[in-house]
């Protein structure tokens, strides 16, 4: 079970209490998305609306197939522009 | 507001427009002649984007008025290659990279012109004081400043090929 | 596929590029050089004030001006409620966009745009503006970012309550929100530190100041349909925000992506389109909008000043034990600074147990920031690179050694959170060392600075299409506007693929009804993301061409290999039959199964970041404080260069911007919060005569990614020049300068002070 941890300074902690490490059951971001927001509603819009997801240090953003794996590193950090 | 009737020399041919006495001349050669190649990127001088040759001295087409024009010898980027073949100020601008979005080239090979009509054999030095007029955001100048070295070369006799 | 480590006979070389003739000649068409029968002149009315309430609005006298086709004002567009979406370069409130185009209740900043006119002339709707008559009420202006913290600063927005404090508060407050980054413990570990420095920094809000103008030319037809002629980084975004402001289906755009004069982030976003669109709506005619450059500074998005303190604990052996920032940043009129990636790319090059960031997103009466070039990256690393730089006086080491101690490589965990993979910085500092400006010696008076920069890069959506012509030529096209080069890189990775010389190939740049959905050219990821697109197409049309060649010959499909631009059978078992190349078995498409081509469409994810290290000498002029750069030499990781000469010109391009940014853009504004300075003459960016040659020098670890290998070059170059020269002008001076920029009078008066 992957550990999940929302790289604190994401607006995601308003919906955790402060909490900002998770165990998630979880084999792609979709799926991630779908357990945290059913655990806290409302972070799993914000996750896919404004964050981005590091899995193993590679940043993926608005990827549902995105691969977790049981080991896998992940921070949820704030989506990436650029100019 | 009566306009006034122009007849001026524009990259070899003969042109006649009318204008308003306010229109400069970057507004005739864009907006009446249809000469877009020349930019407006300040209308103030400042950035050479609209740079033409007039009576053989490098101006800024936005700080000349359009009756100003009455009577004169004009050259724009659309007068600077020969039909399809390219002056040699152009093609080495594309060997050498020396554009990237391509707003300021026009300005910058008229202005090239004007310098290596002046003076064949500038150093770099003075290419760059020369080119302080024209603006450029994208290339930080080192390419366009070889491109116009070589071209200068090249136009003395200097370079084969 | 992956074509690393091939033998690549196009990719790597300096074709000219295939648009370069149009713009040369002045023939290529940016948005300002269309035009259309009967086309109307748009112009906007800005407000002359920093910060006030519209009491009203009446234009009756300007719609009654003869040559006057339309007048609109916010009663004009729908009133959007907020709603955040991540869809341009940055996350974008659509109400904040909406009312950042159009003033509804409150003008925010000098420059805010509260009503517009359409006339048949320029001069006419000059006119018609000068006769609008707005009636305001001036409220008190903040401008500076501290001073916009404070508790008794006017407030912009009542309806903004500061994000990520807890408990939420209750008064309103030009504070949007607050980030944090924590890794370790940095309070505690500072005990642990041999030696510790710290300092306060500020940057002034600065412009992209791309050349062009924005522009647009929009028509509503009477059918509904629109067409816009724009100049931005994203036609799609262009469409999405147009259809949005306006309240229409994005399906009854059509956005043609005119040439781009610079972009750098600043034209990620709309100003005139939505407007433009109303206007032609209104009028029933075409209508054309430029941007003057004095609209360009005073209201367009520059990006953030900023505050910022920085705090380092180190061993006396170099090894930083503890790191600290606090770094505030201007969002202008709406919030939406770049203040996440500022906190986080301070520090991203370096290995460090013990970090604490925060971050402050603080809005004031300026215009909203948009973003520019690694937006927030330059700033914080202006701080972060130039205490580092006192670290290394400190101990008495040398700045690369200091850095190299502490670099981040593969497996080292970010302050952030994401562990570096696949990273190039340490190949970068090798690069400094071997490179002859590091050691060359310095002339008397002269100083040597040393900075680095990282940038994350991204990929995205992007579409390209592959076909080829009856004679056997290709097109490639795709939806990402070309800023830079990108048609060259783009066509070359498409020609390595099929086998065929760079010039068979034509890029275009497709309208959003002629290709499918592609992210806007920013970033850093057309040639990563779009170029991944191009190559997955072109192989897909080899592994078609094989096919048909097959069919041609009647052997299984296995038995055929594509290679120099041709289908040969693969061994003398499978037939002596002469290849098939482009041409013939276009001339045969019909007959093999109909036009051949292949459209792609990914999400790239997996960009490479960028690291990149420069190198600058300057000499400082005691009696006119004049800072000149001698030398630079700016080295980067660029993953794989598909045409060098355009890698190195986005490199050379960064660091002019950088040069800049350092030595002498600023706002300057007067009492009444209104720019004094919104010009080129006293807006001063680097001229030819400012700077030497500037040598960019690429040192290539792969992203394996990407095909070919390649990462996002465009951002990282701005990255490190105003530390690198902060530290030269430190080293040729004594004088540290902590505030940008450092122009003359700055500098002047650090030698008058320091006696």
């Amino acid at each position: 079970m992957p550990t999940v941890v929302l790289a604190s300074g994401s607006a995601g902690q308003q919906f955790t209490g402060g909490q900002t490490e998770f165990e998630v059951e979880a084999t792609n971001f979709r799926r991630l998305v779908l357990e945290l927001e059913r655990r806290f509603p409302g972070l799993g819009k914000q996750i896919e609306e404004s964050m981005a997801i590091a899995i193993d240090g590679e940043i993926f953003q608005d990827a549902y197939a995105a691969e977790l794996k049981p080991n896998s590193e992940i921070y949820l950090i704030p989506k990436i522009g650029g100019g | 507001m009566a306009k006034t009737y122009v007849s001026a020399t524009i990259n070899g041919e003969s042109a006649e427009f009318l204008c308003e006495t306010q229109q400069t001349l970057l507004d005739v050669l864009r907006d009446v002649i249809g000469l877009t190649g020349s930019k407006e990127g300040c209308a103030s001088g400042d950035c050479g984007a609209c740079s033409v040759i007039m009576d053989g001295r490098l101006v800024c087409s936005c700080l000349v008025l359009g009756v100003e024009a009455e009577g004169t010898t004009i050259t724009t980027i659309e007068g600077i290659a020969q039909g399809d073949k390219l002056h040699p100020v152009q093609q080495k601008f594309l060997e050498h990279a020396a554009l990237q979005c391509g707003f300021c080239t026009p300005g910058l090979i008229v202005a090239t012109k004007a310098l290596l009509d002046e003076n064949p054999n500038p150093t770099e030095t003075e290419a760059r004081y020369w080119l302080a007029g024209n603006l450029c955001r994208c290339t930080g100048y080192d390419k366009i400043i070889r491109a116009v070295m070589d071209a200068a070369a090249e136009l003395r006799g200097e370079t084969v090929g | 596929m992956n074509y690393v480590d091939s033998s690549l006979k196009v990719v790597g070389t300096r074709p000219i590029r295939p648009d370069g003739v149009d713009k040369v000649t002045g023939r290529a068409v940016f948005a300002a050089d269309t035009h259309a029968a009967g086309m109307l002149w748009g112009k906007m009315l800005r407000s002359p004030h920093s910060h006030a309430k519209i009491v009203s609005i009446d234009t009756s006298k300007a719609e009654a001006l003869k040559g006057v086709f339309a007048v609109v004002t916010a009663a004009d567009f729908p009133d959007i409620p907020s709603e955040e979406a991540f869809v341009g370069e940055g996350p974008m409130n659509f109400r904040d966009l909406a009312l950042n185009c159009m003033a509804r209740t409150k003008v925010l900043y000098e420059g805010h745009a509260l009503a517009a006119v359409a006339a048949s002339t320029q001069a006419i709707a000059d006119e018609a503006l000068a006769l609008i008559d707005v009636k305001y009420e001036i409220l008190p202006h903040v401008i500076d970012v501290e001073a916009a913290m404070a508790p008794d600063a006017p407030i912009l927005h009542d309806d903004m309550f500061t994000a990520g404090v807890s408990p939420k508060p209750t008064k309103p407050s030009n504070i949007a929100k607050v980030v944090t980054f924590k890794k370790g413990d940095a309070e505690a570990a500072f005990k642990d530190a041999d030696v510790i420095v710290e300092g306060v920094y500020t940057t002034q809000p600065v412009h992209q100041a791309y050349i062009e103008p924005h522009a647009c030319m929009a028509t509503y037809a009477p059918d509904g349909q629109v067409s816009i002629h724009s100049s931005s980084q994203g036609h799609f975004m262009v469409r999405a925000y147009t259809a949005k402001l306006l309240g229409i289906n994005m399906s009854n755009i059509r956005v043609n992506p005119a040439e781009i004069g610079g972009g750098f982030g600043g034209k990620t976003l709309v100003y005139l389109e939505p407007i433009a669109v109303a206007l032609s709506k209104k009028a029933g005619r075409t209508v054309k909008m430029q941007m003057t450059r004095e609209d360009v500074f005073k209201a367009s998005g520059p990006t953030s000043g900023a505050w910022m303190s920085v705090r380092i604990g180190a061993k006396k052996d170099g090894t930083i034990v503890a790191a600290k920032q606090v770094l505030k940043f201007q969002a202008g009129a709406f919030a939406g600074s770049p203040i996440g990636p500022g906190c986080m790319c301070g520090f991203a090059m370096y290995d460090l147990p013990n970090v604490d960031v925060v971050g402050y997103d603080v809005v004031s009466n300026r215009p909203k920031v948009a973003a520019y070039r690694a937006p927030g990256a330059p700033i914080t690393s202006f701080a972060v690179e130039s205490l580092m730089d006192e670290l290394a006086l400190n101990l008495g080491m040398d700045p690369l050694t200091l850095r190299e101690k502490n670099a981040a490589k593969n497996g080292t965990k970010t302050h952030y959170g994401p562990t570096h993979v696949n990273i190039g910085y340490t190949a970068v500092l090798d690069a400094v060392k071997a490179h002859p400006h590091w050691k060359a010696p310095l002339k008397e008076g002269q100083g040597r600075g040393l900075a680095t920069g990282f940038w994350f890069n991204i990929g995205g959506e992007s579409t390209a299409q592959v076909h080829v012509n009856e004679d056997g030529s290709v097109t490639a096209a795709t939806g990402s506007p070309d800023i830079g080069g990108s048609r060259a890189s783009i066509g070359m990775m498409v020609a390595e693929v099929l086998g065929v010389p760079a010039t068979t190939v034509r890029t275009i740049v497709a309208d959003t009804a002629s290709i499918g959905f592609t992210h806007l050219t920013g970033g850093s990821r057309v040639t990563f993301a779009t170029g991944m697109a191009a190559t997955q197409a072109a192989e897909k049309v080899v592994e078609d061409l094989k096919r048909r060649a097959a069919q041609t010959w009647d052997i299984p499909v296995e038995a055929v290999e594509w290679k120099d631009g041709a289908a040969y059978p693969a061994g003398s078992n499978a037939g002596a039959f002469e290849p098939l190349d482009l041409a013939a078995l276009a001339l045969k498409a019909g007959r093999t199964g109909g036009p051949i081509l292949a459209e792609v469409s990914v999400n790239a994810q997996g960009a490479g970041a960028g690291f990149g290290a420069h190198i600058c000498d300057v000499s400082v002029d005691k009696e006119t404080g004049h800072v000149k750069i001698e030398r630079y030499t700016a080295i980067q990781d660029v993953g794989k260069a598909i045409h060098p000469s355009y890698v190195e010109g986005q490199i050379q391009g960064g660091a002019a911007q950088g040069i800049g940014w350092a030595l002498n853009e600023e706002y300057i504004y007067n009492a009444k919060g209104q720019m004094e300075n919104a010009g080129f003459l006293d807006y001063r960016v680097p001229v030819a005569s400012d700077v030497p040659m500037i040598e960019a020098v690429l040192v290539e670890v792969p992203n394996p990614r990407h095909p070919f290998g390649a990462r996002g070059v465009g951002e990282v170059p701005i990255v490190p020049p105003m530390a690198a020269i902060a530290n030269a002008i430190r080293s040729a001076t004594g004088l540290r300068m902590p505030d940008l920029p450092m122009s003359p009078p700055k500098v002047r008066a650090a030698f008058d002070a320091a006696g």
